[in-house]
């Protein structure tokens, strides 16, 4: 019955999220500072996780396929795949979820226990638009990080089955463009925007509505980094199953 | 004025104000005294519109708040400004960007116009120097300053105070004092501040209504708040050292 009622909790303030605008010189200014936060900001954390997982993935599979009837450029098709379907898009956004997700229960809660939002209140101002659809709007840019990480991923895998001796630089840039299905880009792409809105909404969620003082702060960042996780990874499934299935 | 008739307000079983009937009168300091949790927080919510009473009604200006459009009472809130017991000042604002905010919101002056009314008022607190500096590096009396410039920035008709001087050493606490009471006489506003200090009440209150349990237990000035009988009033009173001294002063005095 509690997760019932803050499901509903939840899709009520999404609807008071994108009621009764803030001024759009105002909103210009927030959704650019946001932009700069929780975009450009999460990039470095992005781009070495990125790298070093498209190494691994390399690595894995190339001590997999030790049969030498299968062809190296297995091991690129197989990284290129993995990347692209699964590791920047989800595995990314878990860590998103983590660092942006944090910052944002943390930021929002804070002014919850400090009264800011009263004041917004108070003052006649929508504060779920003030505050969250700056985020909404600068995490739609999500998709252009997810395609850094694709991108810098494969490069991963390259670095590592090149210069780790498991498969010459020709055989894996084969692999990478073997049966290429553009596809799977737009399905990826799909699925950030649905995780970028919810790293965006479920942590707000988390810190606009909670109550108590500095230490339920921090309890509702835990809170909302775990319920974040679940949401993405259901989502992953059910798009999976009706993007691919 | 602000006219309150019979509000009641409860959160699940716990009923908070129990029928409070009373009226805040334009150009005075009306303050609200009680124990902890007398509901005198949620009295003020509920004058501000953060609650809405499950009965009764709030007037002001002859305008009943239940019967007003949200258009109208966004409007209403526009002519609201609250000082919040710790500051709610915004971190990541300077002083400035904090009084310029609900300008930045509501008005379609220039940058010109919104600076000059920004310094005014900055001015008016004594903070003119402290303009560029953020709401961390400033003193508890600084930011408390801060809170009122913003909140009469916008020229409101009614002015809401939370313990505007706790955690404030009573030099400072008087200052705060005065100045809310000098705004409110100088502009007319209807003003309401929520306290425990008996400072408060000596110095500026020219209206006192005491809450006992969410009932208005004592309505009076702060002359008749000393020679009242009420045992409730007494007893909040009194519970200090040096009021008791004072009241038995009082009491030789008069036989």
């Amino acid at each position: 019955m509690k997760y019932l009622e803050a499901i509903g909790k939840y899709f009520i303030m999404i609807w008071e999220v994108f009621k009764k605008p803030t001024k759009w010189r105002i909103m210009k200014t927030l959704i650019l500072k946001e932009i700069d936060e929780l975009i450009f900001g999460a990039m470095g954390i992005i781009i070495f996780i990125s790298f070093f997982i498209g190494g691994v993935v390399t690595i894995q599979t190339a001590l997999n396929l030790n049969n030498p009837l299968l062809p190296k450029s297995l091991i690129g098709f197989a990284t290129r795949q993995s990347v692209i379907l699964e590791f920047a898009p989800t595995f990314t956004s878990i860590i998103m979820a983590g660092k942006v997700g944090s910052y944002i229960t943390s930021s929002i809660g804070t002014m919850r226990v400090t009264e800011q939002i009263d004041a917004l209140e108070v003052m006649g101002i929508n504060s779920l638009n003030y505050l969250v659809f700056p985020k909404i709007v600068a995490t739609m840019l999500y998709p252009f990080a997810v395609a850094i990480s694709m991108f810098v991923g494969i490069l991963g895998g390259w670095v590592a089955a090149v210069f780790g001796g498991f498969a010459p630089s020709g055989d894996f840039i084969q692999g990478l463009q073997m049966d290429f299905d553009s596809y799977h880009v737009t399905y990826a792409f799909i699925k950030s925007i649905v995780f970028a809105f919810v790293i965006a909404t479920v942590p707000s969620y988390h810190g606009f509505y909670m109550t108590g003082g500095a230490l339920e702060v921090g309890k509702a960042s835990t809170t909302s980094f775990v319920w974040t996780s679940v949401v993405i990874i259901i989502m992953n499934y059910v798009l999976t199953q009706l993007l691919l299935g | 004025m602000i006219e309150v008739e019979n509000i009641h307000k409860s959160f699940g079983d716990n009923h908070v104000l129990k029928g409070i009937s009373t009226v805040f009168e334009k150009g005075k300091t009306n303050l609200i005294i009680g124990q902890s949790g007398s509901g005198k927080t949620v009295f003020i919510k509920c004058l501000l519109g953060l609650f809405e009473p499950d009965e009764g009604q709030i007037c002001y200006n002859g305008q009943y708040y239940s019967k007003l459009s949200t258009k109208e009472r966004r409007n209403l809130r526009q002519e609201m400004g609250m000082v919040f017991q710790g500051s709610a000042l915004f971190d990541s604002m300077t002083v400035e960007g904090n009084v310029m905010f609900p300008l930045d919101m509501f008005t379609n002056q220039s940058q010109s116009e919104k600076q000059d009314r920004v310094d005014f008022v900055l001015k008016r607190v004594n903070l003119i120097d402290a303009h560029k500096r953020y709401p961390a590096e400033i003193s508890g009396g600084m930011q408390k300053r801060v809170a009122i410039a913003r909140a009469i920035v916008m020229n409101p008709k009614y002015l809401f105070c939370d313990e505007p001087n706790s955690g404030l050493d009573p030099k400072t606490a008087i200052l705060i004092d005065n100045l809310i009471q000098e705004i409110t006489q100088e502009y007319d506003i209807t003003t309401v501040i929520n306290t425990h200090d008996m400072n408060s009440v000596m110095e500026i209150g020219e209206k006192i209504i005491f809450l006992k349990n969410g009932f208005k237990e004592w309505e009076g000035t702060n002359k008749e708040i000393f020679k009242t009988d009420n045992k409730a009033v007494t007893d909040f009173v009194y519970s200090s050292e040096l009021f008791k001294k004072v009241r038995q002063m009082y009491i030789e005095e008069r036989n």
